[in-house]
């Protein structure tokens, strides 16, 4: 069972590549505003590295999202767009879900931060456990000064504590994007516990603009 | 692959997502989900609507039209998709879903100007182009005069809109009439039961203007008339005569485009003129060019509205005009161009 995996939900491109459980390989770019420029181009080196071609693959992973709307969108549909034209399954999973697992922590809890522009986080809790790493609360969009002081102090992975050093003061600057490798072994254990994966964009935002009515009524 | 490529089109450059099948010069499907009811509240297009619209339709709409055509997608000889201009982030969609078809199904990728495929589109309506053809498309982001001595590699922009688009003017006149969104078939609508008892301005057509501006557009001046002349009234206590009004505005809209368009086609030598974008379901400017054409003696072609507006059937057709004359395909970086150069014909 070969799954590529694909995520734009941050600053990065990734692109990952695993058979049956193990990463085979990963690769990345980093290029905010680049994401459609970069993915096809990535996807495509990554197969032919590893000796693979697009009908090789039994499933694509993408990540969900949070993320900024425009590189998130291009993620989400070169996954649902190849896997109709190769007649296979996709699976979609919360992106900050992946980097809690990249972590790699110690039994405790982790906040998960990334950028949400407009000075916002996109964030969510995690325990982790034994060889578990569960979501507890989010993902949600905030102000990070919104955040509870305890939640802030949290072990903290992503970008969220290089864009704002002085709230999160436990960043780990080694986790900072997704590695769509690791969306890949998330995605395979979920399949073997037999979870469903909707791909789903999580926006969290709705679109910024005022119908006519609510204009009319400022 | 036969004399006949079979070629899918994507285009997402604004609020339609347009799926359209083409084998040759002959039409198979062109399939079209549109958000614009999303829109009509917000009494405009929401670039960010369109996007979010576009992800969940990309797919479906590939399906329907696949299914309509009777087509598989292994059956396809190239995928082309509207690179630009259009909303950035609208456009990106279209592009990635295509680049993610070429990648898996091994084929030429054709990232072309949107612009072109609305003068390639009538190939599949009317027959080959005529070389050349003068082009004035019309829509509610672009207003152009284009001469087109080959429509896969050549196109010549002549003047364009120095400020609104005219479709743009039909959604901002439509508001100041409570007409809703989109204004164009509304205003033509009501414009039906109406005469022209108001002249208002024609932009960029008098002595200096002329000189600078021949083939250019203005219609900035011509909303803030009506606009004006509507809140005259309102003040002075009259009620407003909506038909007389849109019929006015629309006869102000038409003259100029047709007039300009016939005296670049006199101009530039051209004999036939090509009508597109979505003010050319517009049944006056229909009506005007076709009276004014046969009076200069020049050849009118429109496509039939649902191929004039947004479509998808506009881009196959231009990307299999691509592969019939053997153009270089598109590399897998393309990227999306919001405001890609109307003489870059294939990004």
């Amino acid at each position: 069972m070969v799954i590529l995996g694909i995520d734009t939900s941050t600053s990065a491109i990734g692109v990952g590549l695993g058979r049956d459980g193990e990463t085979l390989a990963s690769a990345q770019r980093i290029d905010a505003r680049g994401h459609s420029e970069h993915l096809a181009p990535l996807i495509v080196e990554l197969l032919r590295d590893n000796g693979l071609v697009p009908r090789d693959l039994d499933a694509i992973a993408v990540g969900n999202g949070p993320g900024p709307f425009t590189g998130l969108r291009v993620g989400l549909v070169t996954a649902v767009t190849m896997g109709h034209a190769l007649g296979i399954p996709v699976h979609g999973v919360c992106s900050l879900d992946v980097l809690a697992v990249q972590a790699g922590r110690p039994e405790g809890e982790l906040l998960v931060a990334t950028d949400a522009r407009r000075k916002e986080v996109y964030w969510a809790r995690y325990a982790v456990g034994a060889g578990s790493v569960a979501r507890l609360v989010g993902p949600a969009v905030d102000r990070p000064a919104d955040l509870p002081q305890e939640v802030r102090a949290l072990p903290t992975v992503g970008r969220g504590p290089v864009l704002f050093p002085d709230l999160f003061r436990d960043g780990d600057q080694a986790v900072l994007d997704v590695d769509a490798g690791v969306l890949v072994e998330v995605v395979a254990r979920r399949l073997a516990a037999g979870e469903a994966m909707p791909v789903e964009a999580l926006y969290l935002r709705r679109p910024d603009a005022l119908t006519t009515a609510e204009r009319a009524a400022r | 692959m036969s004399d006949e490529p079979l070629v899918l089109g994507i285009e997402t450059s604004c609020d339609e997502t347009g799926i359209g099948i083409v084998r040759g010069t002959t039409l198979l499907v062109d399939a079209i989900a549109s958000s614009v009811e999303e829109h009509a509240r917000f009494g405009g297009v929401v670039p960010e609507v369109a996007s979010r619209a576009h992800l969940e339709a990309m797919v479906p709409t590939i399906q329907r039209a696949c299914e309509t055509a009777g087509v598989a997608l292994t059956d396809l000889d190239g995928i082309a998709v509207t690179s630009g201009p259009g909303l950035a982030g609208a456009l990106m969609v279209g592009v990635a879903s295509a680049k993610a078809l070429a990648l898996s199904l091994g084929l030429p990728l054709y990232g072309v100007n949107h612009l072109a495929s609305h003068v390639a589109v009538d190939i599949v309506e009317h027959g080959p182009l005529p070389e050349p053809t003068m082009a004035l498309l019309v829509s509610g982001g672009h207003s152009s005069l284009l001469l087109v001595p080959d429509v896969t590699s050549d196109v010549r922009p002549l003047g364009s809109t120095v400020d609104d688009a005219a479709g743009e003017a039909f959604d901002k006149v439509a508001r100041v009439l409570g007409l809703p969104f989109p204004g164009g078939p509304h205003i033509d609508r009501a414009a039906r039961d109406g005469q022209i008892t108001i002249d208002f301005p024609r932009g960029l057509t008098a002595g200096r203007d002329m000189e600078r501006h021949r083939f250019d557009f203005s219609f900035s001046g011509l909303k803030t008339a009506v606009t004006r002349w509507v809140t005259a009234e309102r003040e002075a206590g009259r009620g407003i005569p909506v038909a007389d009004v849109a019929a006015s505005f629309q006869e102000a809209v038409t003259d100029v485009l047709t007039r300009k368009a016939i005296d670049a086609c006199r101009e530039h030598g051209a004999d036939h003129l090509q009508i597109g974008g979505g003010v050319a379901a517009n049944s006056r400017l229909r009506a005007m060019a076709r009276e004014r054409c046969d009076r200069a003696g020049i050849q009118l072609r429109v496509p039939r509205p649902g191929l004039c507006t947004d479509n998808g059937a506009m881009v196959a057709a231009l990307g299999a005009q691509m592969m019939l004359k053997g153009r270089e395909a598109s590399r897998l970086d393309l990227p999306a161009d919001s405001s890609m150069p109307v003489t870059l014909v294939r990004a």
